[in-house]
């Protein structure tokens, strides 16, 4: 399992078809019972180099998961590259119950798809919202503000 | 001293007279010393609303202690915190329960004009959804700003300046605070 | 009816679609399986009992609960399926105060972030601002070259956010319950703390005070006795809260063995904090993976035994005294020193440097406007909230503004221990149940 360090912290890069079988065996081998983070980053823009291990490739979302241990008291993190052309990745509500809203989240902000989710639906936005705000070729919407009508300066 | 009265326009209606001028003031008094809040608390600003309704701050000495959670039994809307676009329809149908007369205090940036979150999550000022009177800046808004801005709508009910201000707006009469306390 | 006319119902109808709760027809054996086989790890035979058992869909009734509500805490919203009074599946529907704030925090610099980040559990703005930091700091590689004076004010600011964090979720719990005076006096002593935050910070809330680098300010002359003034008024009041609530009858019946948790769910779920600790799982941040310098401290973390709302209230009681013990070493052992780190690439120079010397300007215009530029990476630092893990999962390109900058709240997890914890209730107990969950919508929507 290709894996870096970053910050201090160990990064493994699992591939999509690895991810569920490996986060099973760490909830049940390596005791770590929860899961504390999933989320998403998209690197359409990003300027830096990706600081990948050998044999990853860059994509261009990828699926940020964070584990945690109670009793060896270890944080993990898992990368896995999602490709733009096929935005899915396996789910891990059958390991993790507590990645349902979390995966939701990923769902309605950057529109990947986690087949195997009870329930995939926008849980932030509106229903019927079209668009995937969290990435990078979504604007921020800002409306431009124009000072008028300001008579006194203070 | 004659005596007629257009019902359908309400208090407007009535022919002014030395009598019906003592009942209007005494009404516009009443309105103004008794109007409850509806409890429409969403962000940080609630935190602050709240606090005005404590013990420090003491809404209480303006009869205003009693958030009412029905829409029907409130006469102010105080809309503290951020409106986001799921939040907004629900805004307005609680606005339309809400029984005439009823004033809107839009309470912090937030709610005025979309604060320091100029995008696409929040509309940009709840006045594109319902008429506002009193705009009360501050993030949050420190519990004598809401206090000054609710005192301020009461003398603009008492004065009759309110309804003044409406008309010539066709919406609300928003007022802004021109100083707020120290926060 | 006429193709033009809008019923009533259409014209109020928020957009939800799906995101409602489905009714009984579609969800049989498979959805229970699903909702509850994967936390309690229940066999299909099992399941199907439970499937099996539950009243035909003619009997049951589903109702809507918020988003304005007075007991939701805030814009959550509850779809409820009830058979008379006993509440059967819940489904919390969120993001009626979603605000956009990562990607807003994807435009703003460094300085600013704290700004943006502070609004998220505005019950407890220190720590997400301390998230925040530790983050930003473990990018550019001086989280451990920030001063030790800093440190301690952190710990201070933060230690009184958590009591003040607490002190309202007493108040809000004891009206929720029915104890509606401690609301007021709940609120009277969150005032001080609010206060004492103002003379030290400058706001009462969102302070953005805990910057990159270190805090915005030395503490004000006088501190000390300010904070031993508000400190110390507050136990023989806990000791009043004891006496209205803890040993009540009608406190103990309405609290106790409702909303009950255990600990595998609170483990499948990812809970943490308060609502963890009443399960019996002894995981406090602050101990087991310690930041600032809370090593160096001596505190006890409070674990309940039945993970019911009694405990958490308890919990949350006795964290105050925690937290007050812990005020109190921090006052013994304040080192002087800076209060911000000295590097000038990172934190702004004095104001009166900027007349003297034209480093130090440029440092200041290039601070404030491009931001300091911070290496490519991606980290997460977590801290202990008042309701949990508060983390921040931070990706920098090398430019003055975050890549990616994410928040895990840690009421956006536990709000889905909810639907658990009301099954079998009833709707009064729905209150109760959520108010002990202690939500904070804005770091559930951010």
């Amino acid at each position: 399992m290709p894996a870096t360090e970053s910050r201090g912290q160990t990064v493994l890069h699992p591939s999509r078809d690895e991810l569920v079988k490996l986060v099973l065996d760490l909830r049940d081998d390596e005791s770590f019972l929860v899961c504390v983070d999933l989320t998403a980053v998209d690197y359409l823009a990003y300027s830096a180099p990706r600081a990948l291990p050998d044999g990853i490739a860059a994509e261009r979302f990828e699926i940020v998961i964070g584990l945690l241990s109670h009793t060896r008291k270890e944080r993990l993190r898992l990368r896995v590259q999602v490709p733009a052309d096929d935005p899915t990745c396996p789910s891990l509500f059958d390991v993790h119950p507590g990645v349902e809203a979390l995966e939701r989240e990923v769902f309605d902000m950057f529109g990947i798809r986690f087949d195997g989710h009870p329930d995939l639906s926008r849980i932030l936005m509106p229903e019927d919202w079209e668009g995937y705000p969290l990435r990078k070729d979504y604007p921020v919407g800002a409306i431009p503000v124009q000072f008028k009508g300001i008579t006194d300066a203070r | 001293m004659g005596f007629s009265w257009d019902m359908d326009k309400g208090l407007e209606g009535l022919d002014h007279n030395f009598i019906t001028g003592k009942l209007e003031d005494l009404v516009k008094w009443s309105r103004a010393r008794s109007s409850w809040p509806a409890t429409f608390g969403l962000a940080c600003c609630a935190l602050e609303m709240m606090g005005a309704g404590g013990a420090h701050y003491d809404l209480a000495r303006f009869g205003m202690e009693v958030f009412r959670a029905s829409p029907r039994q409130a006469d102010i809307m105080i809309v503290a915190g951020r409106v986001s676009q799921k939040m907004a329809p629900v805004l307005r149908q609680i606005h339309d329960q809400m029984m005439e007369p009823k004033w809107v205090i839009s309470m912090g940036v937030c709610a005025s004009t979309g604060g320091m979150f100029n995008n696409y999550a929040l509309v940009q000022g709840v006045d594109q959804i319902v008429p506002v009177d009193v705009y009360a800046p501050g993030c949050p808004p420190g519990p004598e700003t809401l206090i000054h801005s609710i005192n301020t709508l009461h003398e603009l009910i008492q004065s009759g300046e309110l309804t003044r201000r409406r008309e010539s707006t066709g919406r609300g009469a928003g007022v802004q605070l021109e100083e707020t306390a120290p926060t | 009816m006429p193709a033009d006319s809008v019923t009533d119902e259409e014209r109020f109808r928020t957009a939800e679609g799906s995101q409602e709760i489905t009714s009984r027809k579609g969800a049989g054996a498979a959805e229970l399986l699903r909702e509850l086989g994967s936390v309690l790890r229940l066999s299909e035979t099992e399941a199907q009992k439970l499937a099996d058992e539950a009243p035909a869909e003619d009997q049951t009734m589903i109702i809507n609960m918020g988003p304005q509500h007075p007991s939701t805490h805030g814009v959550l919203r509850l779809m409820l399926e009830l058979d008379g009074e006993t509440v059967l599946r819940c489904k919390p529907i969120i993001g009626y105060l979603h605000t956009g704030m990562e990607k807003t925090g994807e435009t703003l610099t460094y300085l600013q972030g704290g700004t943006n980040v502070t609004r998220m559990d505005y019950a407890s703005p220190l720590h997400n601002e301390l998230a925040f930091s530790l983050a930003t700091e473990t990018l550019l590689g001086i989280q451990d070259d920030v001063p030790e004076r800093a440190q301690w004010i952190r710990m201070l600011l933060v230690e009184l956010n958590r009591i003040s964090s607490h002190l309202l979720f007493l108040a809000t719990n004891g009206m929720d319950i029915g104890a509606v005076g401690m609301m007021i006096y709940g609120w009277r002593d969150r005032e001080e703390t609010l206060r004492l935050l103002e003379t030290i910070t400058g706001l009462r809330m969102n302070h953005n005070f805990i910057r990159p680098g270190g805090v915005a300010a030395d503490l004000p002359d006088g501190w000390r006795d300010e904070v031993l003034r508000v400190i110390d008024a507050i136990p023989p009041r806990l000791e009043e809260y004891d006496l209205l609530m803890t040993g009540q009858p009608i406190w103990r019946e309405r609290l106790q063995g409702v909303g009950v948790l255990t600990q595998e769910e609170a483990q499948a779920l990812g809970t943490t904090g308060p609502i963890l600790r009443s399960t019996g799982v002894e995981w406090d941040l602050r101990r087991d993976m310690p930041y600032l310098f809370y090593d160096q401290l001596d505190f006890a973390v409070v674990v309940g035994s039945y993970g019911d709302c009694f405990d958490r209230y308890a919990i949350r009681l006795n964290e105050v005294r925690e937290s007050i013990k812990l005020v109190h070493q921090i006052l013994d052992r304040m080192p002087p020193g800076d209060y911000r780190i000295q590097d000038r690439k990172v934190t702004p120079p004095p104001r009166a440097r900027i007349d003297e010397s034209m480093e130090a300007l440029i440092h200041h215009f290039k601070i404030f406007t491009e931001g300091f530029k911070v290496p490519p990476g991606e980290t997460y630092r977590a801290i202990e909230s008042p309701r949990g893990e508060l983390g921040c999962y931070m990706v920098s390109d090398g430019g003055g503004r975050p890549y990616r900058m994410h928040i895990r709240g840690p009421s956006f997890v536990n709000l889905q221990t909810l639907p658990h914890m009301l099954r079998g209730g009833l709707i009064a107990d729905a209150v109760a149940v959520i108010s002990s969950a202690d939500p904070i919508m804005g770091e559930v929507d951010r």
